[in-house]
């Protein structure tokens, strides 16, 4: 049984179709990459997936359940959703931003316990941020604020991270650091479900992407397989060779740089090395 | 999490500040007697002549303590609905008049002054009016679908603008000798016609709004990250929003039911209290009650005894919150985007 299976998903406003009869499957474990370019409905498939949105038509099932008959906390113990790093309007301390982790935890009328307070902090200690407790949130630097909800979504106890764009607005190393941290947590048994701009970060970590263009998905498989110059092309509108260094590491080049314009077909998969 | 060492100290200011606004007044007190008439009256401790004894009963226990519960009460409120409307909307420039409780609640009671004569019905009018004009807002937003934060302020402005003009036509149609210098000086806020019997009526679901909000701070925190990341968390977030706008509004209804307009204290409060104890709900909601109600207590000192004729009190928390408002801009938008 897959872990979640949207099943002939249809979603829209009034006057506009967003999705358009989407099926996948994600099972326990997998880091999946949703690519596809700006107002693909990446964001509203996440959303639909966490149970924020219901779908015009079809079924979302979270373990086998109608995710629409689970409650919403429920749905918060399974899956946690790291949205875009932003900039929060008060300066709460880090560890208030950790501890909201544990609001699925608690009865309506809520005070947070000692338990709590050990989880948010053991969270922080995994992520190896510890040190920014007492921070403000609003004063940390774009890569430490993705950590501290990284670190909020671990103590919410889920299994399964759905991240919207991660990435975005993050500096090159702390985009690397993050891929990293994602790397580690699905080793411990971790599910991802993420989109992200930059097809790279789908070939060196993902084992699978999905992609979506006008609201349907396009391609889904092994990214190694579903992520070639054909496919980018068809989904960005750009042509880009896809390079595949010593091993199997593969990198995307635009072809306008690597000069291999008239020659497309045959640079893709060249072993550079 | 370790700012909830301000309340002992918070609690003892409160203390203070009571106990020295009781002996404060017209007819001032010595700290000595008030003492020694509280241990007579209540511990039957030491001697006091029947005379004194009724004039002292009088003056703290009939005209001061009222108002100074009142004031506590008031203070409490506005302070309170002020932060958890700020935490909710996400924005600092909010207090608890934005979604039209205190134009509403206006409205009303200049309504009833010119068409009943009973006091209770201008209070029951005035809570009535301020509560629809919230529902006004709610229902904007309801029936227009997106954003809605943006939507229930922008609610908020026309229920308010409505309310206002409504508010013109009374003033225009009121008889100019006696009922229009009624509502004025009414809308100017003051704390002089506390009865005791109200203050049991407004204190009771002001206490227990306040508890609860305390209560659902939590949530706060989480609410002004976003309504997304809100429900991803598991809250119910429309439910626990019009949960916390259906207090707030109760609160600050009560505050104009018994004493008009008084401005600037759910807006400022909540900045000085942030500043003193960090944005956290959990702490800042409690530490704002006690400050704002030390804060009116005091501004209530002053407005009854820093000229021979009593200021009311809304414009004395004016005078005082906008330069005070001014000053502290700068330091409260620190963390501000």
């Amino acid at each position: 049984m897959s872990h979640i299976s949207v099943r002939g998903v249809s979603f829209g406003y009034t006057n506009k179709i967003v999705l358009r009869d989407i099926n996948l499957d994600i099972a326990h474990g997998e880091i999946v990459t949703l690519l596809g370019p700006n107002g693909c409905g990446k964001s509203t498939l996440i959303k639909l997936m966490l149970g924020l949105h219901r779908p015009g038509k079809g079924n979302i099932y979270l373990d086998g359940t109608d995710i629409s008959r689970i409650d919403s906390k429920t749905i918060a113990r399974t899956i946690a959703y790291v949205p875009q790093i932003h900039r929060s309007s008060f300066p709460y301390a880090v560890i208030d931003i950790v501890l909201m982790g544990r609001i699925p935890h608690k009865a309506f009328f809520f005070r947070y316990s000692k338990e709590d307070m050990n989880v948010a902090r053991n969270a922080m200690e995994r992520l190896s941020i510890s040190h920014l407790a007492e921070r403000p949130y609003t004063e940390l630097s774009g890569g430490e604020r993705q950590l501290a909800v990284i670190a909020r979504a671990l103590a919410q106890g889920a299994k399964t991270f759905i991240m919207d764009e991660p990435a975005t607005g993050l500096d090159y190393g702390n985009q690397l650091k993050l891929l990293d941290q994602i790397i580690k947590l699905s080793g411990e048994g971790y599910t991802f479900i993420k989109s992200t701009h930059s097809p790279e970060h789908a070939l060196w970590i993902a084992d699978r992407a999905v992609m979506i263009k006008n609201g349907t998905i396009v391609a889904d498989g092994r990214c190694d397989e579903a992520i070639s110059t054909e496919s980018l092309f068809h989904l960005y509108n750009a042509r880009v060779s896809v390079l595949r260094l010593n091993g199997s590491l593969r990198v995307c080049v635009p072809q306008t740089i690597c000069g291999c314009r008239e020659s497309a077909g045959d640079q893709e998969e060249e072993s550079l090395l | 999490m370790k700012r909830f060492g301000v309340f002992p100290f918070l609690s003892l200011l409160l203390i203070v500040t009571t106990a020295g606004s009781l002996i404060l007044g017209k007819y001032p007190i010595a700290f000595r007697d008030m003492a020694g008439f509280f241990l007579f009256k209540f511990f039957h401790v030491g001697q006091m002549s029947t005379e004194s004894c009724q004039l002292l009963e009088n003056l703290l226990l009939d005209i001061r303590l009222p108002r100074i519960l009142a004031a506590i009460l008031i203070g409490a409120s506005l302070s309170v609905s002020g932060t958890a409307f700020q935490a909710m909307f996400v924005n600092p420039l909010v207090s608890p008049g934005l979604l039209g409780v205190l134009a509403g609640g206006s409205f009303g009671a200049a309504l009833a002054m010119i068409f009943f004569k009973s006091w209770v019905a201008v209070q029951a009018c005035t809570f009535v009016f301020g509560f629809a004009a919230v529902l006004i807002s709610v229902g904007v937003a309801k029936i227009h679908k997106g954003n809605t934060v943006l939507l229930l302020v922008l609610g908020g402005v026309i229920s308010s603008g409505l309310f206002t003009s409504l508010l013109s036509v009374v003033k225009y149609i009121a008889d100019p000798y006696n009922q229009l210098p009624a509502i004025v000086q009414w809308l100017m806020g003051g704390l002089s016609m506390i009865e005791v019997r109200s203050l049991v009526v407004i204190g009771i679901p002001q206490v227990v709004s306040i508890v609860l909000i305390a209560l659902l701070s939590g949530y706060l925190n989480a609410l002004s990250m976003g309504d997304e990341e809100a429900r991803a968390l598991g809250i119910p977030v429309e439910w626990v929003r019009m949960l916390l706008i259906f207090l707030a509004t109760v609160m600050s209804a009560l505050t104009v039911v018994v004493a008009g307009m008084i401005g600037w204290v759910g807006l400022v409060i909540p900045h000085v209290t942030r500043m003193l104890v960090g944005p956290d709900n959990k702490v800042l909601i409690p530490a704002s009650a006690l400050i704002g109600a030390i804060y009116l207590i005091v501004v209530d000192d002053v407005s009854r005894m820093l000229f021979n004729v009593e200021i009311p009190i809304g414009i004395t928390t004016t005078l005082i919150g906008v330069p005070f408002f001014a000053i502290i801009l700068k330091k409260a938008r620190r963390g501000w985007s």
